[in-house]
């Protein structure tokens, strides 16, 4: 790996598990590349920690490529860093500066338990998922575009909920740790097309159910979640998903 | 309430009571606003006192006065549980946090101004709303109505309490700055022909409304009015 010229303090979150506290903790870090993404920062860091005998840092990440979700860190008290519309694998040295001292914390909600140093359980994520984000016939194969009754509005609409990875940085940012954003971003991109109609209704409410018992916060409207997102999901999905969830309990005559 | 299941006490239906208290509290405000800015007459209070006369007396307005004081506590008392629910969903805070970087501090500070609020609140239902319910008005007017125009002129020649009056329109100012958008949000009203005239309503709202009240006792205090 290139060697730089930038000079930096890091102070990192380091906890060994769920049941014993944590705290920050300082490194210094020497000759990185302003080209090296913040990952690549912390393989240096790893490195390092390795050659001295200690514990290298846990972190989540996995493609690197900006797709997956799996990367997360709250740096400078920002989820994914300083930069909009990028996850922390996307996020480049380049974007600090030499001297700088840089905050690291995990992702904090009572939802997202730490596992070990900024490593957090995001699972509370998939069991909202599984509680109803999906449908449950068989759609068959991918038909000719123009054969499907789906206005463009409407699809792309639909698409752009359907962007949301996962990540979890809505909650990390929001002063509430609410997941209204993942969760509407999940319940919009079948609410807003033909095969999410059947299981519409009793979804919104299985999944808004879901996301209660997990121990997310309540939804104050503050807007960080879409100015943090890296996706940028739309709050428009968050009065949807209220929209449909009161149709549910105050017009449909199922309940749930 | 059976088939409704947990409408009002999931997350969503929790804020939908804050959305429709809130709103509704707006709507009062106008009509607050509006009859105390009948001082600005400047006919010694005449106009006032008959409109004051007028919310004492009329049934219909005094069962609003019901409404109205339900729909208060709701809104503080939904907003005590979501606010205790809140800090419980994040038990271990963040060592640095940049919110300014990505909201309004006003939009993450609705328990504060909120809480400010209802402080003056209590001060000031003590000085007019008990006043003029309870302990009695001392004096009539030239029309025979109890002169509440002469209870205001006397509370206002207190600097403190104007200076009192005066913060309080700034909590409430940016109380609604957030509080008026948000309401529509929470109840779905999120579209792209109409984000812009709520957002502008709100801002307009808010300014206009504690800009008046807050005029009221500056006005008052240095005699502008008669």
């Amino acid at each position: 790996m290139s060697t730089g010229n930038m000079n930096l303090t890091l102070k990192v979150w380091r906890q060994k598990n769920n049941n014993t506290k944590g705290a920050l903790v300082d490194y210094k870090l020497a000759d990185i590349s302003p080209d090296m993404s913040f990952l690549e920062m912390f393989d240096v860091l790893n490195e390092q920690l390795i050659n001295k005998g200690e514990e290298p840092v846990v972190f989540d990440h996995d493609c690197r490529e900006g797709i997956c979700g799996m990367c997360s860190m709250f740096i400078n008290g920002r989820p994914h860093g300083p930069k909009d519309l990028v996850t922390t694998c996307q996020l480049h040295m380049r974007s600090f500066k030499d001297g700088d001292t840089i905050v690291v914390e995990p992702w904090r909600a009572a939802a997202f338990p730490v596992i070990k140093d900024l490593t957090v359980d995001r699972s509370a994520f998939d069991r909202v998922i599984a509680a109803g984000g999906f449908i449950s016939v068989n759609t068959g194969n991918a038909q000719d575009a123009n054969n499907l009754p789906i206005p463009k509005m409407q699809a792309d609409a639909a698409f752009e909920a359907a962007a949301c990875i996962g990540c979890g940085a809505c909650v990390a940012t929001c002063k509430n740790a609410s997941a209204m954003l993942f969760v509407s971003a999940k319940i919009s991109q079948l609410a807003l097309l033909p095969q999410g109609q059947p299981e519409r209704y009793r979804r919104v409410q299985s999944m808004v159910a879901q996301m209660d018992a997990e121990g997310f916060g309540n939804c104050t409207n503050t807007g960080a979640c879409e100015a943090e997102c890296p996706k940028g999901i739309s709050l428009e999905n968050i009065a949807r998903m209220n929209r449909d969830f009161a149709s549910a309990k105050f017009i449909s005559e199922e309940t749930i | 309430m059976s088939g409704f299941g947990n409408a009002f006490s999931s997350s969503i239906g929790k804020k939908f009571i804050m959305g429709i208290t809130g709103l509704f509290l707006i709507l009062f405000l106008i009509v607050h606003c509006g009859i105390n800015a009948l001082i600005f007459i400047s006919d010694g209070g005449l106009t006032f006192n008959v409109g004051a006369h007028f919310m004492a007396t009329n049934w219909i307005i005094r069962a609003g006065e019901i409404a109205l004081f339900i729909g208060l506590l709701a809104h503080i008392f939904q907003a005590l549980r979501l606010t205790l629910q809140n800090q419980k969903a994040r038990p271990v805070k963040y060592a640095v946090n940049d919110g300014k970087a990505n909201s309004k501090w006003y939009s993450r500070s609705m328990g504060l101004l909120g809480t400010l609020l209802l402080i003056f609140l209590v001060v000031h239902l003590k000085d007019f709303w008990v006043v003029s319910r309870f302990t009695g008005i001392p004096t009539v007017d030239a029309n025979g109505h109890e002169d509440l125009y002469a209870v205001m002129k006397e509370k206002f020649q207190d600097p403190v309490r104007v200076a009192v009056y005066i913060l309080a329109m700034f909590s409430l100012c940016y109380h609604l700055l957030h509080g008026f958008a948000s309401a529509f949000q929470t109840l779905g009203w999120n579209h792209s022909k109409y984000n812009g005239i709520i957002k502008g309503a709100g801002v307009w709202y808010s300014i206009i409304i504690s800009i008046l009240f807050a005029a009221m006792p500056i006005a008052v205090y240095f005699g502008l009015i008669q």
